[in-house]
């Protein structure tokens, strides 16, 4: 479950505030006034699947969609436009996981795109149905910032699990 | 065979497996929004959440405001003396028709009388601050700093000094959403100021709002002044709401494609004024004479608002 690419080094077991914390300030972020910047990513869905990939026996599909609902009244959207795309994209990264962690983090980036894509898509779809603006093709570099974002994030999330660098001579791991 | 139907004991508990937990939670998501949409039916669950969701993005909104509001305090002198003469002359060129304003609807109210039209109706309001804009790309909206507490309700119309912003579509405890007129889904009836004409502007989603419905061959000018016409009884007659900015005439089309910019600071954010609500009136102005005296007598006083 820890392997990841670059190092054998093993890492702490994550703290569950820190996952309340990191999605709570992905929330805030989310929340910013930042509409007029069709290209801001979605905070809330890039953490979301940064846990759903790392810790999915913690997070369940049922935080994607309380979180969903939580930004649908926030945006005034259509109550579970963005429970769905969440949800979807939390499965699809649960179901990449354990693929997922054997690449380095700009392969791994890669997989992380067709989520977003997807989830951006669904939201596209359902706003369209219900007769809302066509906001422009900008809305489409968000899921790029956002893929490139997966490594900086990931690197920031995993801080807290790093361990100190100890040599023991009689561990050698 | 019989042996091994019998599961292993589970040695992790898991719960529901991933597939079923998806279609669990995407068939709610369905129901959900085409509640929302088709039948819009969730308000209450829609304010409940809001109750827990209001509260973070205030706090998400409060270092820029801090911002904004620090920076107003660090003004140059100079500007504020800038703005405080061109207020002063704007008030001085707007005596003439402001002083005569009370003897002017004052007259107005007893012409009416004696022709014995319906009494025009006053517009009475408070004012409120635009908190935040939805995050919404796909929509034009702005929240309000008051709310249910503040017994909004929706429908009412939203101004500000200028002319129409929009309408109250969704109140909250603490809060309360604005359509702008600028947005796709709303449209107001509204009259062309120099000829009369009546008509609807519907937002374009860009900024501008555009006039429908007007033959091609219609007098509209560059320029003209749309005000609404009052005649769907939320908006009250006289208040400006766009000035056409171009119009296209077409003979392959029975309409002219008309595109105005609103008068109102639609999309910038500042102080509204939330109109007090009035009642609907009757879409037939007679009804049908009854047999008792007292019905008919109710009947005419709800009309007189």
């Amino acid at each position: 479950m820890q392997a990841t690419h670059k190092s054998s080094r093993i890492l702490q077991p994550v703290r569950p505030w820190f996952i309340v914390f990191s999605l709570f300030l992905a929330l805030l972020l989310n929340m910013l006034p930042t509409r007029q910047w069709l290209f801001m990513p979605d905070w809330v869905l890039l953490t979301l699947c940064f846990w759903h990939v790392r810790e999915w026996r913690k997070v369940g599909m049922g935080w994607a969609f309380t979180l969903g609902l939580a930004m649908d009244v926030a945006d005034g959207a259509a109550l579970g436009q963005h429970a769905l795309a969440y949800v979807l994209a939390a499965y699809g990264a649960m179901t990449l996981s354990r693929r997922m962690l054997w690449f380095p983090l700009s392969l791994q980036a890669l997989h992380v795109l067709p989520l977003m894509l997807l989830a951006q898509a669904i939201q596209l779809l359902i706003r369209s149905m219900a007769g809302g603006d066509f906001p422009g093709w900008g809305q489409f570099i968000a899921p790029l910032i956002a893929t490139l974002l997966w490594g900086p994030l990931s690197l920031l999330l995993l801080l807290p699990q790093y361990q100190p660098v100890e040599r023991d001579e009689n561990r050698p791991i | 065979m019989a042996a091994l139907d019998h599961a292993p004991p589970p040695f992790f508990k898991r719960g529901p497996a991933p597939l079923a937990l998806l279609s669990f939670y995407v068939a709610f998501a369905v129901a959900l929004f085409v509640l929302d949409l088709r039948f819009h039916a969730l308000d209450a669950l829609r304010q409940a959440i809001s109750l827990g969701v209001d509260p973070l993005q205030r706090l998400a909104q409060a270092p820029l405001r801090m911002l904004a509001e620090g920076s107003e305090y660090f003004v140059a002198l100079e500007t504020l003396e800038n703005e405080n003469r061109a207020l002063k002359a704007a008030q001085l060129e707007a005596a003439p028709d402001l002083l005569r304003l009370a003897q002017l609807e004052a007259e107005n109210e007893r012409l009416r009388r004696l022709l014995d039209l319906q009494a025009r109706d006053k517009a009475v309001g408070r004012a409120a601050r635009i908190l935040y804009t939805a995050r919404d790309p796909f929509s034009r909206r702005v929240y309000l700093d008051k709310g249910q507490q503040q017994n909004l309700v929706p429908g009412q119309p939203v101004i500000d000094e200028k002319g129409i912003v929009g309408q109250v579509t969704r109140v909250f405890p603490f809060s309360a959403e604005v359509t702008l007129i600028t947005d796709k889904q709303q449209a107001v009836p509204v009259q062309i100021l120099r000829t009369g004409q009546r008509s609807v502007v519907f937002g374009l989603g860009n900024g501008q709002v555009e006039l429908k419905y007007i033959p091609a061959n219609a007098d509209v000018q560059v320029g003209d002044l749309l005000v609404t016409s009052g005649l769907d009884g939320i908006y009250l007659p006289g208040f400006p709401v766009a000035q056409v900015a171009h119009v296209e005439r077409d003979s392959a089309y029975a309409f002219a494609r008309i595109v105005a910019t609103p008068t109102a600071a639609v999309e910038h954010h500042g102080v509204v004024m939330v109109l007090d609500p009035h009642p609907p009136q009757a879409p037939h102005p007679e009804p049908l004479p009854e047999k008792s005296g007292q019905k008919t007598k109710s009947a005419a006083s709800t009309r007189k608002h």
